[in-house]
């Protein structure tokens, strides 16, 4: 079972500032999860990804940053939502090397393999929510 | 918005990156190096991203693309100063930076540098050569 | 289990009224099955401190472990329990010591007596030191866990030296099976020793290493590509023929890395390297 300690903490993504917000938030939610630094680094990379994809294609949206606890691990959960086009194909989209934005391809994908758990909802016309984990070793 | 300090040493342009950089920044810093390679001469730039505590797709293709810029204006580009943090991120995300050069410090890569840029002495011209042809095709 | 406000005022006036008693007995229950491993004074200690404890908590209101009331409580027996995992004690052992307050307390109130008033008090008590023993039962297994992953991370790092072979050189040879997290290990230690010592050559030596599997070669191939990525070169060495079948076989593209037989060539390969960079740099000035 999944806890949240703490407060989640909210940050808006509309501008390229709050992608540098968002790193720094998830950061110290990684420090307080006491992640390695190669974890900590994974996951503030991964949430930069996200942060971009949702800042770019999403239009603009939130992320909730906070820290979990599963009773044997602590970790850090972010949470991102955009009330953007969504995804048509979500297959293609997390394919290595598939980009809808001139960018490399590697920002769904990519964030998917740094990070434990990786959930994606997303409604053609509605938006986009993507949920990490990423686990304390 | 901040901008990226650009050094010049001798021949060589030194950037070096400090700050947890939004994108416009960074985009900033490949118009401006362009601009400097032409206006200096340069022939070598280093980038020193010692204080980078995270490396994305983003600043990834950025440090590509200067890389490249750099190559068309005749200079060559080294990234130094990556963190064992970073690189082992960068290679779970599947980014190689394709025909970025790399070394562990600016040390190193002034030495990477001054091997590769053309020689004043003209018996030494033979060996550059090579030393040319292995370096600009990646 | 929660004791009432009369139950537990009633604990507390057993346990100061004959306190002496209570102690000694306890002392005595929970010694023995401890066999003289621990000596009677240091484990009589340890269950007056808790009775002390116990008797204050009381008075100061607290009818459960839970709460802030309990908290002095709780970290008295998280305290006898680590103390007694790192000695070797089993779990059934220490948790015996709170127990053995239920033997006291039964001989030295009227419940022996069999007085029915007497016998619900003590039926009360006796719930609230079983809820003490369990704490003391989780407590104990979670220090054990504790000491595990210490000694896991002690051993680890016994297992991954990364050492200066040269000036510019650093080698790590694994000994060893490697499993995942160990050779994430292995891999950051590495690269860290390479920007602490400026060393652009480093040699992974596996003679050591008894097979190598998929998840094994893929974690030797992204240390590589790490390694370049930073601007240093890495070596493999000590492929046994079973072994570079093994990757041949498992169709793993190890590419354009460098790989020598022994540790000896790789030396000398990287030698040759670094004194062709210096003659380099040399004819430049």
């Amino acid at each position: 079972m999944t806890t949240v300690v703490g407060a989640a903490q909210l940050q808006a993504i509309v501008s390229d500032e709050d992608v540098v917000r968002v790193r720094q938030l998830v950061r110290t939610a990684a420090v307080t999860a006491k992640l390695s630094l190669v974890d900590q680094t994974k996951v503030v990379t991964a949430a930069s990804e996200l942060a971009r994809n949702t800042l770019v294609y999403g239009g603009g949206g939130q992320a909730e940053v906070s820290t979990v606890d599963n009773g044997a691990r602590r970790g850090v959960r972010v949470v991102f939502s955009d009330d953007g086009p969504g995804i048509a194909d979500v297959e293609l989209a997390l394919t290595d090397g598939y980009t809808s934005g001139g960018g490399l391809g590697l920002g769904l994908s990519g964030a998917r393999r740094l990070v434990e758990e990786f959930e994606l909802n997303t409604e053609v016309g509605t938006g986009t929510t993507i949920a990490i984990t990423k686990w304390a070793r | 918005m901040d901008r990226v300090p650009i050094l010049k040493i001798g021949p060589v342009l030194l950037v070096s990156i400090q700050v947890d950089m939004q994108d416009q920044v960074a985009l900033q810093l490949q118009e401006d190096l362009g601009e400097r390679i032409v206006a200096t001469g340069a022939k070598g730039v280093i980038i020193d991203i010692t204080g980078l505590d995270i490396v994305d797709s983003f600043v990834g293709r950025t440090l590509s693309t200067i890389a490249s810029i750099s190559r068309v204006l005749d200079a060559e580009t080294i990234v130094v100063g990556m963190r064992p943090a970073v690189a082992i991120t960068l290679v779970e995300l599947g980014l190689s930076l394709n025909g970025i050069r790399t070394a562990l410090n600016v040390e190193r890569g002034m030495e990477l540098l001054s091997r590769s840029t053309e020689p004043d002495s003209p018996d030494e011209f033979d060996l550059d050569l090579d030393d040319l042809s292995e370096t600009t095709s990646p | 289990m929660t004791l009432n406000a009369e139950q537990g005022e009633r604990l507390s006036e057993i346990l100061s009224l004959r306190s002496d008693k209570i102690a000694k007995r306890w002392a005595e229950v929970a010694a023995a099955p401890l066999k003289g491993r621990l000596s009677a004074a240091e484990s009589g200690r340890q269950t007056a401190e808790l009775q002390q404890q116990l008797q204050s908590s009381l008075k100061n209101g607290a009818l459960s472990l839970d709460g802030a009331a309990g908290a002095e409580l709780r970290a008295l027996l998280t305290e006898l329990s680590r103390d007694r995992a790192r000695q070797g004690f089993t779990a059934s052992e220490t948790a015996t010591s709170v127990f053995a307050l239920k033997t006291a307390l039964y001989e030295n109130s009227d419940a022996a007596k069999g007085k029915a008033e007497a016998l619900r008090d003590y039926v009360a008590w006796s719930e609230f030191v079983d809820e003490l023993g369990l704490f003391t039962f989780e407590a104990f297994a979670r220090a054990r866990e504790q000491i595990i992953t210490q000694q896991s991370e002690q051993l680890m790092e016994l297992s991954t030296p990364v050492v200066k072979l040269w000036e510019g050189v650093v080698a790590v040879p694994l000994v060893g099976t490697l499993d995942s997290a160990r050779a994430q290990v292995v891999m950051e230690r590495l690269l860290q020793a390479l920007v602490d010592t400026g060393s652009p050559y480093a040699i992974i030596d596996i003679t050591g290493v008894p097979s190598v599997d998929t998840q094994v070669a893929h974690h030797v191939l992204k240390t590589v590509m790490a390694a370049r990525l930073m601007g240093a070169e890495c070596i493999v060495s000590g492929i046994r023929p079973q072994i570079a079948q093994t990757i041949v076989t498992l169709g793993i593209d190890f590419g354009d890395i460098p790989t020598k037989a022994s540790l000896a060539d790789a030396l000398r390969h990287v030698i040759k390297r670094l004194s062709a960079d210096a003659r380099a740099a040399k004819r430049e000035q």
